[in-house]
């Protein structure tokens, strides 16, 4: 007996049945179109955040000062000390730190700034040209600052696209005088808009200038609010890290590393943290869509069970007309792998259908093609497996107790 | 579609073996050889005896009527004849062949190589028309399509449904599905035909039709073991045995 013909006997019994075919693939077709859009949520929303948080600045490390831990007695001594350009200018040394590529140095405060009759308050920083880079800031029109600016203390800003519109309107804002808390500056260069940055501060309301303008227009020559570093190459990130941490521990006099009174920030631990999380989370959805499965795979194991106790009598009269065992075996194999099978591919093409929903908060389901290749054949598989038990059940049956059967 | 030689393939070479072996037989070997065979339901105090020591011989050709009341073993020596059931007890050579020697796959082939069944309630598969009824047990032998086409349209012309062929059974009356049993019974040229009441469930003219495809087959030498409870019907055998509480009784031959 062909396969062509196994085919046919099997296709015919379902098509004599189309609803109930339909309905044992419907729990098939849900799980795995679940399968395909939940792994499709989970990749969009991961590379979402990772976009988010490349926008941060490849390769950089920022240094910020920490309250040291442990108990209040102890954070209160005189141990803690902030971050001093003394430990910028330590960090650029070749020797001790060959796989750091630049230190910018970064002072944060806020400040009036005033054009004309608008005035609002926003965050000012202050820092040298590595800063752009360091930050993933780039300048829409006019220029950064240069270090010239910053070795002539000139009184230079580049405003973020936000407080550009809010001062100027539609505008151009490069060559008008701004005033921070009443000193005079030129703006040289607005910024490239970050957009809302995914839960962080909005980087389009900052106001950047040069370190030394800010320090002695409105900071004065103290400590430093953030040194931001940048490694030579993303492979060597790791090894700038621990380079910072042995300068600034032997720097900070620090003996145990739990007690630091700096802490490092890069765009690759928040992007491992989160993404960590969201594998997890991902692995939970696939879970709950991988019950969805199996319970389709139990739903078609009672329907080919039913199926094969309602031609009990049908399975005897082929036996007496001299079907094989295995001839019996194949068909209702072949029907439930025809029933699961198709039932994976309409879930596949409902599932990719769907990711082209378009989502709120501007990110969109990828779909993942290992998930894709997974569902297939896991839908197959559940064809064979939980159609074999009732497809052996009546290749066994004996041709005179099946003919007997009304 | 005359009598030709029927082939024996895949049965095995233990089958093969046996067949060669059984003494100064051959081709000439009756068709049907059952010795003591006996049929046993249950065990012990509740054990019911179907079959009790049946010998019976059905050479070549012979159209046989086994009449009996029911209950009197009749269905039972029908299924063991056509492999559906096993005996207790006893012996049963299919065309010089050992039936016992056969394991499941080797009796399939068997069933469809060498009978013909034809049953009381027709037994055609629902929902499938009459050609791929009659089609099926070629299916399983694995004859090639075309073979297959040319041969279920000369059983359905055979037995006058040539144009039924795309009706379902629920679309054909009584008669006429079982004209589409026999007729499936036939495609395969079996060396034996077995029905069980095949007019228990037709009216008058039908039972006429079918009884008629009988004689027909019959005289082209077709091989008939024919259950049955009707005078009439028996009537038209070369040969009745009788069958009374699992034995075979008297053997009258019928003067033709």
């Amino acid at each position: 007996m062909s396969s062509v013909e196994i085919l046919r006997f099997a296709v015919r019994a379902l098509l004599a049945n189309r609803l109930r075919s339909l309905l044992t693939m419907l729990g098939i077709i849900i799980g795995i179109a679940a399968v395909i859009i939940l792994t499709a949520l989970g990749n969009g929303a991961s590379a979402f955040i990772t976009n988010q948080i490349t926008g941060l600045g490849a390769n950089s490390i920022t240094v910020a000062p920490r309250a040291a831990s442990g108990t209040a007695g102890a954070s209160a001594g005189a141990s803690s000390r902030p971050l001093s350009p003394a430990d910028a200018t330590a960090l650029s040394d070749p020797q001790g730190a060959p796989d750091i590529a630049y230190v910018a140095p970064v002072v944060q405060t806020s400040a009036t700034i005033a054009a004309g009759a608008n005035s609002e308050t926003d965050p000012v920083i202050g820092s040298t040209p590595d800063y752009f880079p360091g930050s993933n800031t780039t300048v829409a029109s006019g220029r950064a600052y240069d270090l010239a600016d910053v070795d002539g203390n000139r009184p230079v800003v580049t405003l973020g696209s936000t407080v550009a519109t809010d001062l100027f309107g539609s505008g151009n804002a490069v060559g008008r005088t701004v005033l921070l808390n009443g000193s005079p500056f030129q703006v040289i260069g607005v910024l490239q808009s970050k957009g809302q940055g995914g839960g962080f501060s909005n980087a389009d309301s900052n106001v950047l200038a040069p370190l030394s303008t800010v320090q002695s227009a409105l900071t004065g020559f103290g400590n430093l609010s953030q040194i931001v570093v940048g490694a030579r190459s993303t492979a060597v990130q790791n090894a700038a890290e621990s380079e910072i941490y042995s300068i600034l521990d032997r720097r900070h006099g620090i003996t145990d590393p739990n007690d630091r009174d700096y802490q490092l920030i890069s765009s690759a631990q928040i992007a491992q943290v989160l993404n960590s999380t969201l594998s997890t989370l991902s692995l939970l959805l696939a879970g709950i869509a991988g019950i969805s499965l199996l319970v389709g795979g139990i739903g078609i194991t009672n329907i080919m069970l039913v199926s094969v106790t309602e031609r009990t009598r049908e399975i005897g009269i082929r036996k007496a007309l001299g079907a094989p065992p295995s001839a019996i075996l194949a068909q209702f194999l072949v029907e439930s792998v025809i029933l699961s099978a198709l039932a994976g591919l309409i879930g596949v093409g409902i599932g990719i259908g769907l990711t082209f929903i378009p989502l709120p908060g501007g990110f969109r389901a990828i779909v993942v093609p290992t998930a894709v290749v997974i569902a297939v054949v896991v839908s197959v598989g559940i064809g064979v497996f939980f159609g074999g038990y009732p497809a052996r059940r009546a290749s066994r049956l004996r041709p005179i107790e099946a003919l007997r059967r009304e | 579609m005359g009598p030709e030689a029927v082939r024996v393939e895949a049965p095995g070479d233990e089958a093969r073996r046996t067949m060669t072996s059984a003494p100064g037989k051959g081709s000439e070997a009756p068709v049907l050889d059952v010795r003591r065979l006996s049929k046993v339901y249950g065990e012990g105090d509740t054990a019911v005896h179907a079959l009790r020591d049946v010998d019976l011989v059905v050479e070549r050709g012979e159209f046989v009527a086994v009449v009996g009341q029911s209950g009197s073993g009749k269905s039972t020596l029908l299924n063991i004849l056509g492999c559906l059931d096993a005996p207790t007890s006893g012996r049963y050579l299919l065309d010089g062949l050992d039936v016992a020697d056969l394991d499941e796959r080797q009796q399939s082939v068997l069933r469809n190589r060498q009978i013909g069944f034809i049953f009381q309630s027709f037994n055609l598969i629902p929902r499938t028309t009459a050609f791929a009824n009659v089609e099926l047990p070629m299916v399983y032998a694995g004859v090639s399509r075309r073979h297959r086409r040319e041969r279920t349209e000369a059983a359905l012309d055979l037995v006058g449904l040539a144009d039924r062929a795309d009706h379902r059974p629920n679309e054909l009356s009584g008669g006429q599905q079982q004209r589409v049993a026999v007729a499936r019974a036939l495609v395969t040229r079996p060396a034996l035909l077995l029905a069980d009441e095949p007019t228990g469930n037709l009216d008058s003219a039908s039972t006429r039709d079918v009884l008629e495809l009988f004689d027909g087959l019959h005289a082209t030498g077709r091989t008939i073991v024919l259950i049955t409870h009707e005078e009439a019907v028996a009537a038209r055998a070369d040969r009745t045995v009788v069958v009374t509480d699992g034995r075979l009784g008297e053997q009258k031959v019928v003067p033709r």
